[in-house]
């Protein structure tokens, strides 16, 4: 008798393994484990994001004011985003792709890395399109050729938080320089990315700017992790570290840290949808890139995304931009 | 010490409730490593056995490499195999990087040294008057590696373990070959290292936790069918 119970189970663990493999994984539907205070925006923002109207022209078509929905599914359905943790540590993602692949019938594979390993895999064409947010590394990557078809997405900003009682006295500043200036002259510990994502490529240019190098110092210290695992040691620590603000937002309540300082243009955070350039890499999915480039300047997606975060936080995380002139 | 108490209750919320992205991430580690493990038991088991029983010139150095990939370190692996899978690579043309199918290649590379070696002891740990014997009383060649298989069944499951735990418990190959990606390479411990890293501590604890009842139960039957006492 308890051989037969054994053998039973066996056989089912192995049907389950073998059923698993061979069944077709299931389109992405919205998750639900967001903790129980975010399981409402998720599905609130879908609700919420205006039905789209079928378009009667072709898919060539790339009007940015139309929604594309192809008349039949994509011949090379699957789509590779390289694009940055912050994109999907807010949530914005986890929103969007839904949205796109309902739309156009791609299975989308987002691969939330730093801007800067993103943009390394459109080097090798092993992504066939980005969403990243490291304007000066996206501008050379147009130049060399690697990418086409840059264009502006959205904004928000970076601030710089840190502990309530603020040892280094920042709280206020105007200028981010200044604000940089203050923290190496306290010897403030200050907890950096360190892993050429857009934040941390931001935050090394504003060091760079300032004539500051922080490389090495005992209070400068680097994660190398991404933007929710640097707050938390910065948290932790009682340091500061600088941040996009949707993924403060998003930690607030965990954190007990204060914004410090904000407005500074040098602090916008600016996103960007590249292509990779097929001429360079054949293999990429072109029609597929293009498809997703045309849907994140569109006018339905540029409303979702401005209404992003509204009923969560009060205020929108991402600033819609498409079609603006660059910054 | 109440963040440890939200990730207990939370747990145990998420579970009854039958969320439904809880239920697909555990379904799909379930599905990745234990293809992975019965895989790797494929491979591993005969491996194991023929370099036990024989003997041939440089079969120690055989021998050393399966030990050390035993104690592999699973990114290594999770790398090499990114590199391979990778469109512009050499295995490319197959379009498996981020799909689960990669992840059951990359623990499977991790598993199967490990059940091959302990293999490898188990069945050399045997008197080797047992196999003559057995060949004696008139056995056939596979009757006499059943026969010893089912002689070292203890060291033999605690390799099945061994290798179901390596495997389930792994994330950085999981997170290179997988991606992460929501609803179709999202399993427990890439989960659990996402939430984390969002600042959703309690549930990275409730999902750590439906990883440990996992492969406690798992463990349980391996047990079970490891120690009952058989009449000869």
């Amino acid at each position: 008798m308890k051989r037969i119970i054994l053998a039973f189970l066996c056989t089912l663990a192995l049907a389950v393994a073998g059923c698993g493999s061979a069944a077709p994984a299931p389109t992405a539907t919205p998750p639900t484990t967001a903790p129980a205070a975010a399981t409402k925006a998720p599905a609130a923002a879908t609700t919420t994001a205006p039905t789209v109207a079928p378009a009667v022209a072709p898919t060539a078509a790339p009007a940015p004011t139309k929604a594309v929905a192809p008349a039949k599914p994509p011949a090379n359905p699957d789509l590779i985003l390289a694009t940055t943790t912050s994109t999907q540590d807010s949530g914005l993602l986890d929103v969007l792709i839904p949205l796109f692949e309902k739309q156009t019938g791609y299975k989308v594979k987002p691969i939330a890395v730093g801007s800067g390993q993103a943009m390394t895999m459109g080097q090798k064409g092993e992504a066939d399109v980005m969403l990243v947010h490291a304007p000066d590394s996206e501008k050379q990557f147009i130049a060399d050729g690697w990418g086409v078809n840059r264009l502006l997405v959205a904004h928000n900003d970076f601030i710089f938080v840190g502990p309530p009682d603020d040892p280094a006295k920042i709280r206020g500043t105007k200028s981010a320089d200044e604000t940089v200036k203050k923290l190496a002259a306290a010897q403030a510990l200050f907890v950096s990315r360190g892993d050429n994502s857009g934040t941390d490529q931001l935050e090394k240019k504003l060091w760079k700017t300032a004539s500051i190098d922080p490389k090495g110092q005992s209070w400068y210290q680097e994660t190398g992790q991404g933007m929710g695992a640097t707050l938390n040691v910065a948290a932790e620590k009682k340091g500061y570290t600088i941040s996009d603000r949707a993924t403060y937002l998003a930690q607030k309540s965990k954190l007990g840290m204060d914004i410090l300082v904000e407005g500074d243009t040098a602090l916008l955070n600016i996103y960007h949808v590249i292509q990779v350039n097929p001429a360079k890499f054949p293999k990429v999915n072109a029609e597929g890139a293009k498809a997703f480039s045309d849907f994140m300047v569109s006018k339905d997606t540029q409303d979702v995304i401005g209404k992003f975060g509204l009923d969560k936080y009060g205020q929108a995380l991402f600033f819609p931009d498409a079609g603006k002139p660059e910054f | 010490m109440d963040l440890i108490w939200d990730g207990i209750s939370k747990a145990f919320w998420l579970l009854v409730t039958g969320d439904p992205e809880v239920l697909r991430v555990t379904l799909l580690s379930i599905q990745v490593s234990g293809t992975a493990t019965l895989v790797s038991l494929l491979i591993g088991v005969p491996l194991g056995t023929a370099l036990a029983l024989s003997r041939f010139p440089g079969r120690q150095i055989v021998i050393s490499l399966v030990n050390t990939g035993m104690g592999m370190p699973p990114v290594v692996a999770g790398l090499f195999i990114t590199i391979l899978l990778w469109r512009n690579g050499p295995l490319g043309l197959f379009h498996m990087l981020f799909t689960p199918t990669a992840m059951v290649i990359a623990q499977t590379v991790i598993a199967a040294p490990m059940v091959c070696g302990i293999t490898l002891a188990a069945i050399g740990s045997l008197n080797p008057k047992l196999r003559l014997q057995i060949l004696a009383l008139g056995a056939t060649r596979w009757q006499m590696l059943w026969l010893l298989m089912r002689e070292a069944r203890l060291p033999l499951l605690a390799a099945v373990m061994a290798g179901f735990g390596a495997v389930i418990s792994e994330v950085g190959a999981s997170t290179m070959v997988g991606g992460n990606i929501l609803g179709q390479t999202r399993v427990l411990t890439t989960a659990t290292v996402m939430e984390s890293s969002k600042g959703n501590f309690d549930v990275a604890i409730a999902l750590s936790l439906i990883l440990m009842l996992l492969m406690y139960l798992v463990n349980l039957v391996l047990t079970y069918a490891q120690q009952r006492q058989r009449p000869l």
